[in-house]
């Protein structure tokens, strides 16, 4: 079966190192902070400005001067720093945040990505994505596999305006994990619990690579 | 000590004219200068380039502004979450130059640190790398961005003492202290100005050097755009 959003969370939550830095971003990204696995510790970098982000507040505690990169009202734990936004885009330009997760529209089977404007119909702009994009080593895309209207979000080419070149590493959608290999596309990793290689296949519109056996998704 | 502060909001607008370009501190509706865009809005200066981080919401913010069609051009990185920002849009009334948050971030700190333009990575390959001079470092290609020219800078900082020495509180603190070291007129707006000599001078966010005028807000509104909590147990 086909994993919801939390589910993606929860799988993309398993790339975690103990010591990483990492940026989370809106919509599904944020909800690995809810899969942080035993063992593992890890700080949030909000690149509005806070290392050390911790969870949503209680009730009657929201406090306007401190939010996320999605204007949701946070809290900060023992041991967080707040800074300025060049501070900020600083650590993310020199490589000192270890792990990205962002939504996208669509992504290619080189690595190129398309998350902030649909010509025509959405422009609200790229916020900090395309600095996340252009500097970060490791980028874990959260999507869903399709668009609403059933076709392929993993191409040969982006169709929609880009954001960033040859930057995503992996993608993890409701029904599979893939890396993605520039010179072979997307390479098959791991499947859904119940989700079947035909389906991904018919699914990816980029060039897909399975090789041998496709092992299920352990949650 | 070299006092800054000026009687209320409407001195501290004083010289803003049409056409200027201004900077408006703030990352959503966190740490907007509220007590300077209504005096903004009360002056009525028309055709004005803002450069902000978003453009506010209806009815709040830089929304205020827009609502009167003071604002000629929106220097942004994101904008979702306004209608009449997406009506004057598309309608072209207003336009819209969308750039990459850290490279609006710099270009502010650059205006404020003597450096004309510099090198960033975010964009290569992009509509906004179009007409960009491109140099590739240690392998990669850069695009070549610019510091921001701009007359006036609207702050809003926690604390301040009557020198213009600024704190600022949790994330509001965002695009703030950049925005105060790029204006070449930086108002800066304190939910307190505080005695001199009680912020602790090792502890201070801007040193009052990057601020002119300073006056005491009122009326904080402080709104939240995203109230998320957990339900208490």
């Amino acid at each position: 079966m086909a994993l919801d959003k939390n589910g993606i969370a929860q799988r993309i939550a398993q790339e975690l190192r103990n010591g990483w830095y990492v940026n989370l971003g809106i919509g599904i990204p944020t909800l690995v902070a809810n899969y942080i696995p035993q063992g593992i510790s890890v700080e949030f970098q909000s690149e509005n400005g806070i290392l050390g982000m911790g969870p949503f507040p209680w009730e009657g505690e929201e406090d306007p001067d401190l939010i996320n990169a999605g204007k949701q009202t946070i809290t900060a734990l023992p041991g967080a720093a707040f800074f300025d936004s060049a501070l900020s885009f600083g650590m993310i330009r020199a490589q000192k945040v270890q792990l990205t997760v962002l939504g996208a529209m669509e992504v290619s089977d080189n690595g190129d990505i398309a998350n902030w404007k649909i010509p025509g119909k959405m422009v609200k702009g790229m916020g900090g994505a395309m600095d996340l994009v252009a500097s970060a080593e490791n980028i874990i895309v959260a999507m869903q596999h399709t668009n609403p209207k059933g076709e392929s979000k993993l191409l040969s080419a982006c169709t929609l305006p880009i954001t960033g070149v040859g930057c995503v590493k992996k993608v993890v959608t409701e029904l599979a994990v893939l890396d993605i290999d520039p010179e072979r596309g997307f390479v098959l990793l791991e499947r859904a619990p119940g989700v079947s290689v035909e389906e991904i296949v018919a699914k990816t519109a980029g060039r897909l690579v399975v090789n041998g056996e496709i092992p299920e998704m352990r949650l | 000590m070299i006092d800054k502060r000026v009687a209320n909001a409407d001195e501290a607008v004083a010289g803003l004219e049409d056409g200027m370009t201004v900077l408006f501190g703030g990352f959503g509706l966190s740490g907007i200068p509220e007590n300077a865009i209504a005096a903004v809005r009360k002056r009525g200066t028309r055709n004005l380039t803002c450069v902000s981080n978003n453009a506010g919401v209806d009815g709040f913010g830089l929304g205020l502004l827009l609502e009167t069609r003071q604002v000629r051009k929106m220097i942004s990185s994101y904008v979702g979450e306004n209608a009449e920002f997406e009506r004057q849009m598309l309608s072209g009334e207003l336009e819209v130059e969308l750039i990459p948050q850290g490279t609006l971030a710099e270009r502010c700190r650059a205006a404020g640190a003597g450096i004309p333009a510099f090198y960033t990575p975010a964009g290569y390959g992009t509509e906004v790398a179009e007409g960009k001079e491109v140099r590739v470092f240690n392998g990669k290609p850069h695009l070549l961005e610019h510091a921001f020219d701009a007359s006036f800078a609207f702050v809003k900082a926690w604390k301040a003492d009557p020198a213009g020495n600024l704190v600022f509180r949790g994330t509001a603190r965002n695009f703030n202290p950049l925005m105060a070291m790029a204006g070449k007129i930086t108002v800066a707006e304190v939910e307190e100005i505080v005695p001199l000599g009680t912020l602790d001078p090792n502890n201070i966010h801007v040193p009052g050097i990057f601020v002119h005028r300073l006056f005491q807000g009122e009326h904080y509104e402080k709104r939240i755009e995203n109230r998320t909590v957990r339900p208490r147990p």
